[in-house]
């Protein structure tokens, strides 16, 4: 399936229904948005600032790779952007929605419209269909089972999955339950596809699959942000930010291959 | 969202363990089970005791002799006969009197006896032989098999006829029909005039080791004409057997020239009242019996807790990707309550299917009786206690955090 086949199966998607947050406000703001965003752990004696103040803004078809060594607060950055943790301070808006107030209920809301997960450990509910694994965030989202199911079906299609549907995850290769979550983070059309290491538990050629797959969808027009710490799964962005210790120390942008590990090599370099 | 998918992922749930969820569910069918089969043997019971009563008549009033004040023993010994301890064919004539007694049917002597009889060589010892007149027999509820009763006739001219129970007739007549036969009671011959159908055993004893002859008979040849045993009164309905029992104790009180304060030399005992007694007895039992299969109904729904907090435990991570993708608190919730009710209700209806199962046989001699609230409360307790025990793990995974519940191991 090519490219603009995907995009034309995607737009299909892209009727949710009415929601109490009013979601599907005029997208003529950034995807995320980021203000001085802090977040600390635990009481002020032992406190861990996770994030010191982060401001980042992306807009709607960006692809941004948001790297960092472990404990630089990447994962933090991508339990804020992913709705799962709201910001100790600062201001977070997730598609023109101010996240930072939202209610428990609320915040689930967003991450079923807004955001679609792909996990490092793919986070498939086990001994469930490929295409009931897809259904899922449907069925938290009220689309009824007829509709449900052929959206799966088109979104396992759109991943390369479509003679897959019916088999249960441990009945399939890492790289195709990667493709399964890919399906089920896009098959509620969010603003935002949020990948954690998506290929961190794969071998060469699943990475491969899945990173060709994240690039359709980017060439689709899907905000991407992935979240890695390899530099040649960076390197398929468009856009990388490096964290360290809780802040942003580079932001840079550039298509051409190999940009990241040139700049990597240099920038530690001069770092050490 | 629709509660129709959350109940189908509920579904999936117990699917995904049949055997946990198999054990946790026989839990609570073994507590409703228990409860619909243990107060269906106390009812049973109960009723039991309560058909061995009427089996005896229920109007029935007996009126015994009783040791009553000081000194009776002393001529009980001698053998004179004072103003105490004794019961007389004149009492139980007196008993008749419409005006003072008009809630008594009728009244008859007895006198018993538990002579051995014989007849070609049989022996047989009957545990008791009432000496009494006709209406001894429908106030007692015997009724006749075959031959006939024991008429006022008999009773005047004191024949030597008998009317006997079956236990008596098969013993000592075995296939023979005893009716027109004779049979010997201390070398006395008897005829037996008829034969009583059977009551069948009250407890230990057996009620058609039994044999009925005429007061005067008896009197003659084998108790003497002391006291007798007992006055058995009928009294006119169920209802009037407590005034009866009121005018039996005024005239006896009277007869026997008693101060109102002594104690009676006699005792008027009241079939009503024993039912009554046996009544709350049985009903006690049936309490409590109930009360021990509730208990192990408790123990079904904390059985439901605890595996539902494994599930729980077990299932984090499922309840962060749930969460992940949006799936609301109530979601969760809902999932893990409806699992927990759907254990307790499956296991209810099994239990009611077990303990009606179970009722059909008899348990340790009685036969059960089914009583249809007990039914309709162990099932609405058993889906109570799913809520109730399902709450506690349900609300755990409902708050579960989502970003621990997905690093969750």
């Amino acid at each position: 399936m090519g490219g603009t086949a995907g995009a034309a199966g995607l737009d299909d998607l892209d009727d949710l229904g009415t929601t109490k947050l009013d979601l599907d406000a005029v997208p003529a703001h950034p995807v995320i948005e980021l203000g001085e965003v802090h977040k600390t752990y635990g009481m002020d004696g032992t406190a861990v600032h996770a994030l010191r103040g982060v401001s980042l803004s992306v807009p709607a078809g960006d692809y941004v790779a948001i790297m960092g060594a472990s404990g630089s607060g990447k994962s933090t950055m991508m339990n804020i952007i992913g709705c799962l943790d709201v910001p100790t301070s600062g201001r977070y808006l997730l598609d023109g929605i101010e996240v930072e107030h939202l209610s428990d209920r609320q915040l689930a809301l967003v991450r079923n419209r807004k955001i679609g997960f792909v996990f490092q450990s793919f986070n498939l509910l086990p001994r469930t269909t490929a295409l009931d694994n897809v259904e899922l965030p449907l069925v938290y989202a009220g689309v009824g089972t007829a509709e449900r199911r052929r959206r799966a079906r088109a979104a396992l299609e759109l991943v390369g999955l479509g003679d897959r549907v019916n088999h249960k995850p441990n009945e399939l290769s890492g790289g195709q339950q990667q493709r399964v979550a890919v399906a089920r983070a896009l098959v509620t059309a969010p603003s935002l596809i949020l990948a954690d290491e998506p290929t961190g538990n794969l071998d060469s050629t699943s990475s491969a699959d899945v990173m060709a797959l994240f690039d359709r969808l980017h060439r689709a027009g899907r905000t991407i942000v992935l979240i890695t710490h390899e530099h040649d799964i960076a390197e398929h962005a468009q856009r990388a930010i490096r964290l360290m210790d809780g802040r942003i120390v580079s932001d840079e942008r550039n298509g051409a291959r190999g940009w990241l590990s040139d700049r990597n090599s240099a920038q530690h370099g001069s770092a050490s | 969202m629709r509660i129709r998918e959350v109940f189908r992922f509920a579904l999936a749930g117990l699917r995904a363990n049949k055997l946990r969820s198999a054990l946790t569910t026989l839990g609570i069918l073994i507590g409703v089970g228990a409860v619909i089969l243990l107060v269906a043997v106390g009812k049973g019971s109960g009723a039991q005791v309560q058909a061995n009563i009427n089996k005896l008549g229920t109007n029935l009033l007996t009126v015994s002799r009783q040791a009553g004040g000081f000194g009776q023993r002393a001529s009980r010994n001698t053998g004179t006969q004072s103003s105490v301890a004794s019961l007389t064919t004149a009492d139980a004539q007196a008993l008749l009197d419409p005006t003072n007694a008009p809630d008594v049917l009728s009244s008859s002597p007895v006198v018993t006896a538990s002579p051995t009889a014989t007849f070609s060589g049989a022996t047989h010892q009957i545990a008791q032989l009432v000496g009494s007149v006709p209406t001894y027999f429908s106030a007692t509820n015997w009724e006749l098999a075959e031959g006939s009763l024991i008429s006022d006739d008999d009773v005047t001219q004191a024949r030597k006829v008998i009317v006997i129970g079956q236990t008596v007739a098969t013993d000592l007549f075995g296939t023979t029909d005893p009716v027109g036969r004779q049979l010997q009671i201390n070398s006395v011959p008897y005829t037996v005039e008829g034969v009583l159908k059977a009551k069948g055993s009250t407890g230990l004893n057996d009620a058609d080791d039994f044999a009925v002859a005429p007061l005067t008979t008896v009197q003659n040849s084998l108790t003497g004409f002391g006291s007798l045993n007992q006055i058995v009164v009928e009294a006119k309905s169920a209802a009037a057997t407590t005034p009866a029992q009121d005018e039996i104790t005024s005239i006896l009180t009277a007869r026997h020239h008693l101060a109102a304060t002594a104690s009676p030399d006699f005792r008027v005992l009241n079939q009503q009242s024993l039912l009554a007694t046996s009544d709350s007895t049985t009903h006690t039992f049936t309490v409590l019996l109930g009360a021990v299969a509730a208990i192990s109904l408790v123990v079904g729904g904390i059985g439901i807790t605890n595996i539902m907090l494994v599930t729980v435990t077990e299932r984090t991570r499922e309840i962060g990707i749930r969460k992940a993708l949006g799936a609301p608190r109530a979601a969760i919730l809902g999932q893990f309550l409806i699992e927990a009710v759907l254990l307790s209700l499956i296991g209810g209806a099994l239990g009611v299917i077990a303990g009606l199962v179970g009722t059909r046989f008899t348990v340790a001699g009685v036969k059960p009786v089914i009583v249809p609230a007990s039914i309709a409360l162990a099932f609405a307790v058993s889906a109570l206690i799913g809520l109730f025990f399902g709450s506690f793990p349900a609300n755990r995974a409902a708050k579960l955090h989502p970003i621990q519940a997905l690093r969750h191991e």
